[in-house]
């Protein structure tokens, strides 16, 4: 039984240290905690007990074996390596990493101020040396978790929905996917434009627009399951009352980024420039509930 | 709506399209959008005029060699399979 373990053990071996090689040491502790210690473990109990005579271990202890196994497990983690040089050029994954390190009472927080964000008072973003603080330690960082999610459970009330009328294909639901990611990508496009044209000087990056452009999906699944479980009365009552608090949320959330200090602070600032952004941040918070409204009444009968 | 990625890429390359077409000085000139009109001066604030103009400029200058391909792309695509 233990000699089972440790040939096993022994087979895992090289793929543990193949696994073990290409981390950074400092880069991924500070995001999600590190739960690797059960691995090192498993290494050190078999590293004492190997030679031990099994009919199996004459085929792995020969040599040529080993040097295969050696050259495999290079080339293996150079084609690693290379791949990920490759691919953090085009999409960037460090990035991407800072928006999914969230946890349980963050996504609970936030959900609350998505739905009811009336009571909250300090919208500011902290910062850590001057990067954003990750969003497990602050509830006003925006992350893509919600979004992702949220649009997930979008697309299959959806389906759902139709199903309900009858009217359901498996094709509809990759249909409304797309749509709504094509929305999307028209609407983050769109507020770009806008940026750049009225020579705002954010700290924005395009991932933001993209988390704060999905927090309407929060809103859109709330809707057409409220429309399912109560008919249109339902869907009219929250639409009404989801439109609102995004509106609201929205203006919150971007005001800080996009204006000036002085005027995000409720101080009535003269002057075309703060006016002109003031029209945009209205602009980017009203595109969200006729959005919502848009992608979610066909829905609905 | 059922709008796919495929219309989005079809629109996009519509639209660059159309950008790259404004011929500098034969229209933009006279409508008052050419190169020279758009910078004001040394002012901190470029105005949403000037902006639209670089823009419209840069995408001229940037887009015209990658349109090249990607318009013969299309075309064969198109008439290969309609």
């Amino acid at each position: 039984m233990i000699a089972d373990v440790d040939v096993a053990v022994c087979v895992l071996e090289p793929e543990v240290r193949m696994r073990g090689t290409p981390m950074d040491p400092g880069d991924p502790s500070l995001l999600f905690d590190d739960t690797s210690a059960g691995g090192n473990r498993h290494e050190h109990s078999g590293v004492g007990q190997g030679p031990d005579v099994y009919p199996g271990q004459a085929l792995l202890s020969h040599p040529m074996s080993n040097l295969a196994m050696a050259y495999g497990s290079s080339l293996a983690s150079h084609g690693k390596e290379m791949m990920d040089k490759n691919l953090d050029r085009f999409v960037p994954i460090s990035k991407l990493k800072y928006y999914f390190a969230v946890d349980t009472v963050y996504v609970g927080k936030k959900l609350g101020l998505l739905v009811f964000p009336y009571m909250h008072d300090n919208w500011d973003v902290s910062y850590q040396q001057d990067t954003p603080v990750a969003p497990r330690f602050d509830v006003n960082a925006p992350d893509l978790y919600i979004p992702v999610m949220g649009f997930i459970t979008y697309i299959l009330v959806a389906g759902l929905a139709l199903g309900t009328q009858n009217r359901f294909s498996p094709e509809i639901l990759g249909i409304q996917a797309s749509s709504a990611l094509v929305w999307l990508i028209i609407e983050v496009l769109a507020v770009l434009l806008s940026l750049y044209l009225v020579t705002v000087h954010t700290d924005l990056t395009t991932i933001d627009l993209v988390a704060f452009s999905g927090y309407k999906y929060v809103g859109m699944f709330v809707e057409v399951l409220a429309g399912l479980l109560f008919g249109r009365m339902g869907y009219y009552l929250s639409l009404l009352w989801c439109c609102v608090s995004t509106f609201v949320f929205t203006i919150r959330t971007v005001r800080l980024k996009i204006l000036s200090e002085a005027a995000a602070e409720g101080r009535l600032v003269r002057g075309a420039k703060n006016q002109l952004r003031m029209y945009l941040t209205m602009a980017i918070a009203t595109a969200q509930p006729v959005f919502m409204y848009w992608l979610t009444f066909h829905l609905v009968r | 709506m059922a709008f796919t990625l495929y219309a989005l890429i079809q629109t996009a390359i519509l639209f660059t399209n159309a950008i790259a077409v404004l011929h500098e000085e034969r229209f933009l000139s006279k409508i008052g959008w050419g190169a020279e009109q758009g910078v004001g001066g040394f002012g901190d604030e470029p105005g949403i005029k000037a902006q639209l103009l670089n823009l419209i400029r840069s995408v001229r200058t940037v887009m015209r060699v990658p349109l090249i391909a990607v318009n013969s792309v299309c075309i064969v695509l198109l008439l290969l399979f309609g």
